[in-house]
């Protein structure tokens, strides 16, 4: 390649990059349903984080609701959402709350669970994210909310607050119960 | 009235902009001297109608003028004046208008001090600049107009400003950081005039330079504040969370870093030509990216303020247009002769080139890990975006850093063209036994513990400073006195030293606030208390405090050092009447060898909270390197041989006096 052929490599790169970005563009993250929503659960089995050689398998997740929810933290906003899941938990029974772990440090999540107290029944470790490219996940955190009939029903990316609580979470269950 | 004659100079304001794009660059090309001229008067006239237009909006919510669609969304009658005013930018449309005054300042001062440059560079160099405006002035006027109406509904109270930036921290971020990233706009033009005149000598370097260096100070205080308001205003302690955000400002930063270093070879020794052009593209490209990325919430992020995916394809088009022809411009017209000078393996220039590789990779691995949800999204389809996390960038950057640091402050030594091997060993001998000896010895004796990663990064922080200290010595050996040997280094000499110790305090900061933070989370009820180290935090309970447009839940917590009485923090809780939103206040005690760290979590019944508690050692210090830093930054601005050099060359070419030089000269002799 001749030197000055070599010069036309940063221009080549800032076009595919901003083809990229283009197609981003299209693709945006809040507004795309989850290709899952309203098809069963995968099929899964991993490591609880607990229990140490404990399993938790997705055959544990059927006839109740659940909400399952990816979390880590090295994630900032999980760290915002977390009291509220807290509070949310302790105030709707009947919905189990499954924490999945997401490309974590499993003793910083342990430890945090710990401090910050534990809204999840189940807790499954998803050490290289391939539970989370089973259910599509962009990032943390992000909540799926599971029928009696194991089917998805719902995917929120990013923090639930008080807000999306009531205008989203709320009537979908009211329709579930 | 008000914000039409706001819109009106906004308009005029294009107008000039388009003027400056084409008169100057046309009287360039046909040597034209009058048109050439245009540049200047035009830059001015572009800043004054600018700052007419800010003026307006800024009267717009200094006057609860909610006719006004977006004082409306981000203002309230309650808010306090202060942040009335910092709304002007606490969205999309005012912090673009915001962008573009700050854009046309840059130009403004760019026509005030060159008037030691050839007439044909400043114009063309104006004209880049004034192209670079005109988009972002379409971009505003047409897609995010801040003056744009609500007179049929015109609501009777504001919606009020986003509480997360309720905050002093994030009212002066935005400024510093837009100062930073559009100043990297006049390296990019000057990078441009010299591609389309194709004169590449050391001169352009030479003026690039503080004006480089200037930007890169402000953004350097810019991001700094950033990372400042998450520390206290997120309530969770942390300084710094990869976060897209976060990583966009860095990429300029760090390119930027690169580019000082580059510029300084280049002015030197006439090498690394065509890396430096690209670099003073690149800071500036990546500035505008960082800008896209934030404003078409492509990549969500914790920081996301102002989301629109439309306007991001009006922004691309920006990006593709500017940078785009500017990189083609490069490719068509870098030199690809080598430099006239030649260096050997061990100098200087070769310390330089590896800082940069260094720099770059950096650079290089942040990018791909913001855009990989994107990459990893159009490869394996919709619905499998994934997400990186710290730990990636921690395992790319630190090393990087680390290498970074130890030829830092080898280059110290170092000298242009040949450096001998001996003379560099014989240097760092004494150095580098310091520094291994106290970056092992500090952590054992203070907190009596052993942790490898800690101490390295200690050895590399004093292998700086002591590189720097010895370096000073050596350099006024030979001196009269010492004193008289201090006086005569250069500012830019001073400068550079001082934002290489800021990096040396960024280092021990970082090391030992990441190592060494004790921090507790736990339930306290009133009365109860939780002892870290030697601080004792009583839990006081929690109070509601009325403010002026949120309500409090404001707790005390009383910290004793062996029992005596230290001080009073009052953490909060506040709920903010006009959107219902609940803010952390993070209430901390900021010390120099350490901070006290409070913030209020949820209520646990029976007047009992959750309290995080945080000590955190050294923490300010990351703050404090960024300031000595972007000091440092300053001080090389400052330099007077930016004002010396061209008069001596005046003289050397023996041009007769003319007033103007015989006046130069003087002021040189005054100085």
């Amino acid at each position: 390649m001749s030197n000055r052929a070599k010069l036309f490599i940063p221009a080549v790169f800032f076009v595919a990059m901003l083809g990229l970005l283009f197609y981003g563009l299209g693709q945006n993250p809040n507004l795309v349903p989850s290709a899952l929503v309203n098809r069963p659960l995968p099929e899964f089995s991993l490591p609880a984080l607990f229990e140490t050689n404990g399993v938790v398998g997705s055959e544990q997740l059927k006839g109740g609701i659940y909400l399952v929810n990816f979390w880590a933290t090295w994630c900032a906003p999980c760290h915002v959402e977390h009291p509220y899941l807290v509070e949310i938990s302790e105030r709707e029974t009947d919905i189990t709350f499954v924490g999945v772990n997401y490309k974590d440090d499993v003793d910083d999540a342990r430890e945090f669970l710990g401090e910050r107290g534990n809204p999840f029944k189940l807790s499954l470790v998803d050490a290289n994210g391939s539970l989370g490219i089973d259910f599509g996940v962009a990032g943390a955190p992000e909540t799926f909310l599971v029928d009696q009939s194991g089917t998805i029903r719902y995917k929120h990316v990013g923090v639930i607050d008080n807000r999306v609580w009531d205008e989203v979470f709320v009537p979908l269950l009211a329709e579930l119960r | 009235m008000i914000p039409e004659l706001g819109n009106f100079a906004a308009m005029l304001a294009l107008c000039l902009a388009v003027l400056q794009s084409v008169l100057p660059l046309a009287g360039a090309f046909t040597g034209n001297r009058l048109w050439m001229g245009l540049g200047r008067p035009l830059s001015a006239g572009l800043w004054v109608f600018m700052l007419l237009a800010f003026s307006c909006l800024a009267y717009a919510f200094l006057h609860d003028d909610f006719s006004v669609a977006y004082v409306a969304r981000n203002s309230n009658t309650a808010l306090p004046v202060y942040y009335k005013f910092a709304g002007v930018w606490g969205a999309h449309e005012g912090s673009l208008l915001l962008w573009v005054l700050i854009l046309a300042g840059w130009g403004y001062a760019v026509s005030l001090f060159s008037d030691k440059l050839p007439l044909d560079i400043v114009a063309r160099v104006l004209s880049v600049m004034g192209m670079i405006t005109t988009g972002f002035l379409l971009f505003l006027l047409f897609t995010s107009n801040p003056f744009d109406r609500l007179l049929l509904n015109t609501p009777t109270e504001g919606a009020d400003l986003n509480p997360l930036l309720q905050d002093f921290g994030l009212t002066v971020h935005p400024p510093f950081l837009y100062m930073g990233y559009v100043g990297f706009s006049v390296a990019f033009s000057f990078a441009i005039a010299a591609l389309l005149t194709g004169r590449l000598d050391a001169a352009w370097a030479r003026w690039t330079r503080p004006w480089t260096n200037a930007a890169w100070g402000f953004l350097t205080i810019g991001i700094a504040l950033g990372s400042w308001w998450s520390y206290y205003e997120l309530g969770w302690g942390g300084w710094w969370f990869w976060d897209p955000v976060e990583n966009v400002s860095f990429m300029p930063w760090l390119v930027g870093t690169a580019l000082i270093h580059s510029l300084a070879v280049t002015e030197k020794r006439g090498v690394f030509k065509s890396w430096t052009l690209l670099l003073a593209i690149s800071a500036f490209s990546l500035s505008m990216l960082g800008a896209f990325i934030v404003r078409s919430g492509l990549i969500t992020s914790v920081h996301a303020f102002a989301i629109d995916p439309e306007r991001g394809l009006v922004l691309l088009t920006i990006l593709l247009v500017i940078i785009g022809s500017s990189l083609f411009l490069y490719a068509l017209r870098a030199p690809v002769v080598k430099g006239s000078a030649t260096y050997g393996a061990n100098s200087r220039e070769v310390f330089l080139l590896i800082n940069n590789i260094l720099l770059v990779v950096a650079t290089a691995m942040i990018l791909l890990g913001t855009l990989s949800p994107l990459i990893h999204e159009a490869i394996y389809g919709e619905a499998n975006r994934i997400s990186i996390g710290p730990p990636y960038y921690n395992i790319m950057f630190i090393p990087l850093m680390a290498i970074l640091a130890f030829f830092l402050g080898a280059s110290t030594f170092s000298r242009w063209k040949k450096t001998s091997l001996q003379h560099l060993v014989s240097n760092l001998k004494l150095v580098l036994v310091a520094s291994v000896t106290l970056g092992i010895v500090l952590p054992l004796a203070v907190a009596s513990s052993f942790n490898p990663s800690a101490m390295l990064a200690l050895v590399l922080a004093f292998w700086i400073v002591f590189s720097i200290v010895k370096d000073l010595l050596d350099k006024t050996a030979n001196k009269a006195s010492r004193w008289q040997g201090l006086l005569g280094l250069g500012r830019s000499y001073y400068g550079m030293q001082l934002a290489h110790f800021g990096m040396a305090v960024i280092i021990t900061g970082v090391c030992l606030t990441s190592h060494y933070s004790i921090e507790q989370d736990v339930r306290m009820a009133p009365g109860e208390s939780i002892t870290i180290n030697d601080y004792t935090f009583t839990f006081g309970g929690v109070v509601e405090r009325p403010g002026p447009n949120y309500t409090a839940q404001s707790a005390t917590v009383d910290v004793s050092i062996d029992g005596e009485a230290y001080i009073t923090l009052r953490p909060e809780k506040r709920t903010y009447h006009a959107r219902g939103d609940v803010q952390t206040e993070a209430d901390i005690q900021v010390g120099f060898f350490r901070d006290l760290f409070t913030a209020l979590g949820d209520p646990r019944g029976d007047g009992a909270w959750v309290v995080r508690v945080h000590v955190k050692p050294f923490v300010f210090w990351i703050w404090l390197g960024a300031f000595l830093m972007a000091a440092g930054g300053a001080l090389a601005v400052m330099d007077k041989r930016y004002r010396h050099k061209p008069v001596l060359l005046a003289q050397q070419e023996a041009l007769p006096p003319t007033a103007d030089s015989i006046e130069a000269v003087a002021k040189v002799s005054h100085s």
